[in-house]
């Protein structure tokens, strides 16, 4: 059922700039150390591609080449100098949620349209490290509360592969801008589905990590006990790298894991064989579109052939996850949001007349409606009299939703299935009614409150031509693995090597 | 489950959040219905489960009590609404 794109054809260097695009991060590190191109060259190439094509996409909030080319500059010395590292020189984008010295950190919201970093994020700082550069930040949801990128003050974003449908949410432009090609790779955050949904929506992989496994330090907090950085790409392959460099302890995170470095590429050879695949019933049933579960049973029957069985399981309490996880977030974000008062950092109302008109006004015009909605949600459930009745309840319900996991990895290695009900949506289609956008992200918010790790990769296209994404669902620390499923698959298809026609 | 005008009233005000007439209508019918979606959640047993904040069930770390941080006044402030000789600057709050 391929339908649109084109294979792009198998790389050999050198290759001229406009293929380098298309090749993947360990090609395009190895082709910057033998100095067949230089990463002032790859940046400008990307800067050009984000000129051209970001007006029509709105992936990006802010760039500034001046201070990509100057990283550039620096990384092209660090290769000469031979002490480059697996990502030096390589362009990346940063979801606009990390904050960035000295760049414009928004968090897709008014309340920071003018907030200047003081400092960088764990996660900005591990990528200036490696020598990556960072090519500008990427447009999202509002404060990450969103799942089709129309929450956002600096407009939506649209999807490359149909520019009249949403490229979903959060993570939208950073999910935009890598199926365009605007940037190598790039990162993003998952609360509730915020990496998984874009992916699946642009045709494009990504990764939530185990919670915990990545810093959350200087990532601007949405849900505290879910918010999980991790990255977006073309390929497992380009996203084992980025975790190689995005994981690890930080003392600045106080729910960051100490575990032992591990290399997240060593298994991506492994075969298949053997591999036992769960299928959960819930996954399956009513609600998800026909042409959605048509692209996800293919990729299972590919599996089977490459040596994987198949296991049906049950997530019984999975129903219940669209409800607590808007008990816990909300709660969770209302607590965050607080610190957006006027008086630091960031929005204050021109006209008021006392302090705490001046709380209240600044907080009515900093933040859209979709995050005072959120804010209001979590105010009522943990104020006095319903603590018990909601945040408890829901925190209760979490742990039955992470034991259905537990039990049903006793019979299975993965769990698989949609990770999103149906393909990219038209801009504006869910309009008014939050519930019915609350509900696109069924298959992804379990994961998040059992604090698994999940993944999308591409695995078809649906209706309208639009991109399929397949969840990979791992047992806790199990990303080196996913990483080897989801790389043997990309093996032996070439869905994500598709790019939209238009570009 | 359904909220009143005066349950809204009562939120926007602990939220610190202005708002009109008019926007309270309007949260009124849109919190109803996310509560509604929420409702389900009321109906399951958890009679002796254990609340679940963190997956691994980690108790928050400790550091020893020393000085780590340096002083950034001066970042902090230029990126403020409003300051003065090292102050931030809010309306009046004591006559």
């Amino acid at each position: 059922m391929r339908r649109g794109g084109f294979p792009l054809p198998p790389s050999l260097f050198p290759l001229p700039l406009k293929e380098m695009i298309n090749t993947s991060l360990t090609q395009m590190g190895a082709a910057l150390r033998a100095k067949q191109i230089s990463s002032v060259e790859l940046t400008q190439s990307y800067l050009d591609r984000i000129a051209a094509h970001n007006p029509q996409l709105n992936a990006f909030i802010t760039v500034n080449p001046e201070v990509s080319l100057a990283q550039a500059r620096e990384a092209d010395v660090r290769l000469a100098s031979g002490t480059a590292e697996a990502l030096t020189g390589i362009p990346f984008a940063q979801k606009d949620i990390f904050c960035a010295k000295g760049w414009l950190t928004t968090c897709g919201s008014k309340m920071l349209h003018n907030f200047v970093s003081p400092y960088d994020a764990h996660v900005i700082s591990q990528f200036n490290n490696a020598g990556a550069i960072n090519l500008g930040k990427t447009n999202m949801d509002e404060f990450a509360m969103g799942s089709s990128n129309e929450t956002s003050y600096f407009g939506s974003v649209k999807n490359p592969w149909d520019t009249s449908r949403v490229p979903g949410g959060s993570s939208g432009g950073t999910a935009s801008a890598i199926a365009a090609r605007l940037c190598a790779a790039a990162t993003g955050t998952d609360t509730g589905g915020s990496i998984r949904q874009p992916a699946a929506l642009c045709g494009i992989s990504g990764l939530k990590p185990t919670y915990g496994v990545v810093s959350r330090y200087g990532m601007i907090a949405f849900a505290s006990s879910l918010d999980q950085a991790g990255p977006m790409a073309r390929s497992a392959e380009d996203l084992a790298l980025m975790m190689n460099v995005m994981s690890g302890f930080d003392e600045r995170d106080s729910t960051s894991l100490q575990r032992e470095t591990e290399d997240y590429a060593r298994d991506l050879n492994k075969p298949l064989n053997g591999l036992r695949i769960g299928l959960p019933k819930e996954f399956f049933a009513t609600g998800l579109d026909n042409d959605v579960a048509l692209a996800v049973q293919a990729a299972i029957d590919e599996y089977k052939k490459l040596g994987a069985t198949v296991v049906d399981i049950s997530l019984p309490n999975s129903k219940l996850s669209v409800p607590v996880y808007y008990v816990l977030a909300p709660a969770e974000a209302s607590s965050n949001l607080s610190r957006f008062d006027g008086v630091r950092y960031g929005y204050r109302a021109p006209e008021y007349t006392d302090l705490a008109d001046m709380y209240e006004k600044s907080r009515a015009q900093g933040f859209g409606e979709e995050v005072k909605r959120r804010i209001m949600i979590g105010t009522y459930v943990l104020s006095h009299g319903y603590y018990d009745a909601y945040y408890l309840q829901a925190q209760k319900i979490r742990r039955l939703i992470a034991q259905d996991f537990t039990e049903a990895y006793k019979h299975c290695d993965v769990i698989m299935g949609p990770t999103s009900p149906s393909t990219a949506f038209k801009l504006g289609e869910k309009g008014d009614d939050p519930v019915q956008m609350y509900l696109s992200d069924i298959y992804t918010i379990a994961v998040n409150l059992a604090g698994l790790p999940g993944m999308s990769i591409p695995c078809g296209f649906g209706a309208n031509n639009m991109p399929v994404g397949l969840q990979i669902i791992g047992n806790y620390f199990e990303e080196a693995r996913m990483l080897n499923v989801a790389h043997q698959y990309q093996l032996a298809t070439d869905w994500h090597t598709l790019t939209p026609n238009a570009l | 489950m359904s909220l009143n005008i005066a349950d809204v009233e009562k939120v926007a005000r602990l939220a610190r959040l202005a708002m009109s007439e008019q926007e309270m209508q309007a949260a009124q019918t849109q919190l109803s219905n996310i509560f509604g979606l929420i409702a389900e959640m009321q109906a399951v047993d958890t009679t002796g489960i254990e609340p679940m904040s963190h997956s691994q069930d980690l108790s928050q770390r400790l550091r020893s009590d020393t000085v780590t941080a340096t002083n950034q006044r001066e970042a902090f402030q230029s990126i403020a609404p409003q300051v003065e000789q090292g102050l931030y600057l809010v309306p009046q709050v004591i006559e």
